[in-house]
């Protein structure tokens, strides 16, 4: 069974890739968005911090960081979760998707593995350069135990962010006209630029419980400052899985909904 | 096509409009969530603010400003990009096109026709805004008040024809897309929605006196917070309804010239 998906993953990356190797143009302009992209995103990051030191106990490099984590999880989330959940939407909107479920493979895992833009991974390497930038501005390394927590962040990250986009596109079943749902989510997705505790009140628990913002980003960069306590990655772990299991009952419960507008 | 029969079937494109915002409303209330940026930008500088006023800024100051973002970011928007860059691309414009009046009035009215339903969401905003803020949240002088309405028309309608202008790129280019997303970001940046021009570092803000896009936003703000003298105030008019004719002549000549460009098939 796990083999045969494995199988079917491999060959649905490959047609992807393949269908991305006949623009190589792409890579050096998805290049220059990503850097147009990042530069925009520093702007209000210069201002905030135009004339102070540090806001909410965050200095100029440690906010930097989290920055580099949300250039970096959004290469991830353009790159490999919105291309192909943008074709559900699509799907839903024709009556199409009827095309998909009939396929002998589950319906989730074919519709979230069609389409890659590889590309896109020039966005990681944007990430990559800010984390570099912003530990020599601090003066110091990461922490070697920190970075390896990064990456287990990283990961659960992603599968936060691939919940969060399930749930958004089960919204897609129930609402009429959806064309801007995307926008949505990347209006919601925008906050986590920002470190977390500024956030006070009513926000600092939407981001921290209801849209676990906090977790995407500004864990990861305290994971590198080496100030993230175990108790709090564990938390993460566990509370992505919860989600993604949340996500998994409603999406479910969305197909059961889904009546074919075609036919 | 005259401007007589357009104008005559105007009111009547907007009683459609009205009626299809009104049957679409799931789609507008995504479309007002997708609009929270200036309450997370709120709670962003007043954490800022706390210590110390930024510029003239106080943390009071910022609540009233995005709270008069977000209801100007309501009453004036515009989606026609997406929907021409649609209909361009599925061949449906010809459907439009066949009918006795310019594609660009039925687009205009449909964009209109959600105003009242933007109001029923910009009203009690600005009312939450005057119960925290006080008087500060709206015009304090009676020419205040004329002088938004003027304003906000005028940021409508540069984003109606920057949209019409971006939409029609997709008549030359296979989907202009990309290129709206790169306007989106320009408007994000300096267009006030994000923080106040005026907080901008000396020779950013220079900048954004001159492109299009504090019209959109920035000027009906502050406008409706006070923050402008009465000369000053009547000068940014001025130049924005200058940038309005200019955007005007630049979309409809694009327009023109791209749909002799225009083939659908089928139907």
């Amino acid at each position: 069974m796990l083999s045969r998906y494995l199988r079917l993953l491999g060959v649905q990356l490959r047609a992807s890739s393949l269908l991305a190797m006949q623009y190589r143009g792409d890579f050096l302009l998805e290049g220059l968005i990503s850097l147009f992209w990042t530069g925009t995103a520093l702007a209000p990051l210069f201002v905030v911090y135009g004339d102070r030191g540090s806001i909410a106990g965050w200095s100029f490099g440690e906010a930097l960081l989290v920055v580099g984590w949300f250039t970096l999880l959004q290469g991830v989330l353009e790159g490999a979760i919105t291309p192909s959940l943008n074709g559900v939407v699509e799907h839903i909107r024709k009556g199409t998707l009827d095309f998909v479920l009939l396929k002998p493979a589950d319906a989730q895992f074919l519709v979230s593995t069609t389409r890659f833009l590889p590309w896109r991974a020039t966005n990681v390497l944007t990430g990559i350069g800010i984390f570099i930038y912003a530990f020599h501005l601090l003066g110091r390394g990461p922490s070697i135990p920190g970075l390896f927590a990064a990456l287990v962040l990283l990961a659960t990250s992603t599968l936060l962010l691939y919940s969060l986009w399930i749930l958004t596109v089960s919204a897609a079943f129930f609402v009429v006209r959806v064309d801007n749902l995307t926008y949505f989510f990347q209006s919601i997705f925008d906050a986590a630029r920002w470190p977390a505790p500024i956030f006070k009140g009513a926000l600092a628990f939407v981001f921290t419980f209801i849209i676990p913002l906090a977790l995407m980003t500004t864990f990861p960069a305290e994971a590198m400052l080496g100030r993230l306590p175990l108790k709090s990655l564990v938390a993460a772990v566990v509370g992505s899985c919860v989600f993604a299991f949340v996500s998994r009952r409603v999406w479910l419960r969305s197909i059961g909904h889904y009546t074919s507008a075609s036919s | 096509m005259s401007l007589r029969t357009a104008v005559r079937a105007f009111p009547t494109l907007l009683r459609v409009g009205v009626s299809e915002a009104l049957a679409y409303r799931a789609e507008l209330i995504v479309w007002v969530l997708s609009t929270t940026m200036p309450l997370i930008m709120m709670a962003l500088w007043t954490a800022v603010a706390r210590e110390a006023p930024i510029g003239r800024y106080g943390a009071p100051d910022f609540v009233g400003y995005f709270l008069a973002t977000f209801v100007v970011r309501q009453l004036t928007g515009a989606w026609a990009a997406w929907q021409i860059n649609f209909e361009v691309r599925q061949g449906t414009l010809a459907m439009r096109l066949l009918r006795p009046i310019s594609p660009l009035w039925s687009y205009a009215a449909e964009n209109l026709g959600a105003f009242p339903m933007r109001l029923l969401i910009a009203v009690p905003v600005t009312l939450l805004s005057l119960s925290i803020v006080g008087g500060q949240a709206v015009p304090q002088h009676w020419w205040g008040w004329p002088m938004l309405l003027v304003a906000i028309l005028g940021g409508w309608l540069i984003t109606f024809l920057a949209n019409v202008a971006i939409g029609t790129m997709a008549l030359f280019m296979e989907s202009s897309q990309k290129l709206m997303d790169v306007w989106l970001v320009l408007f994000f940046v300096f267009s006030g929605y994000m923080y106040p021009v005026e907080l901008f570092p000396p020779l950013l803000r220079s900048i954004a006196d001159w492109l299009p896009f504090r019209n959109q936003i920035g000027l009906p703000v502050e406008l409706m917070t006070n923050k402008h003298g009465l000369q000053e105030a009547l000068l940014m008019l001025g130049r924005q309804w200058l940038w309005v004719l200019v955007m005007g002549v630049f979309a409809i000549t694009l327009w023109r010239r791209g749909l002799r460009r225009f083939a659908a098939f089928g139907g």
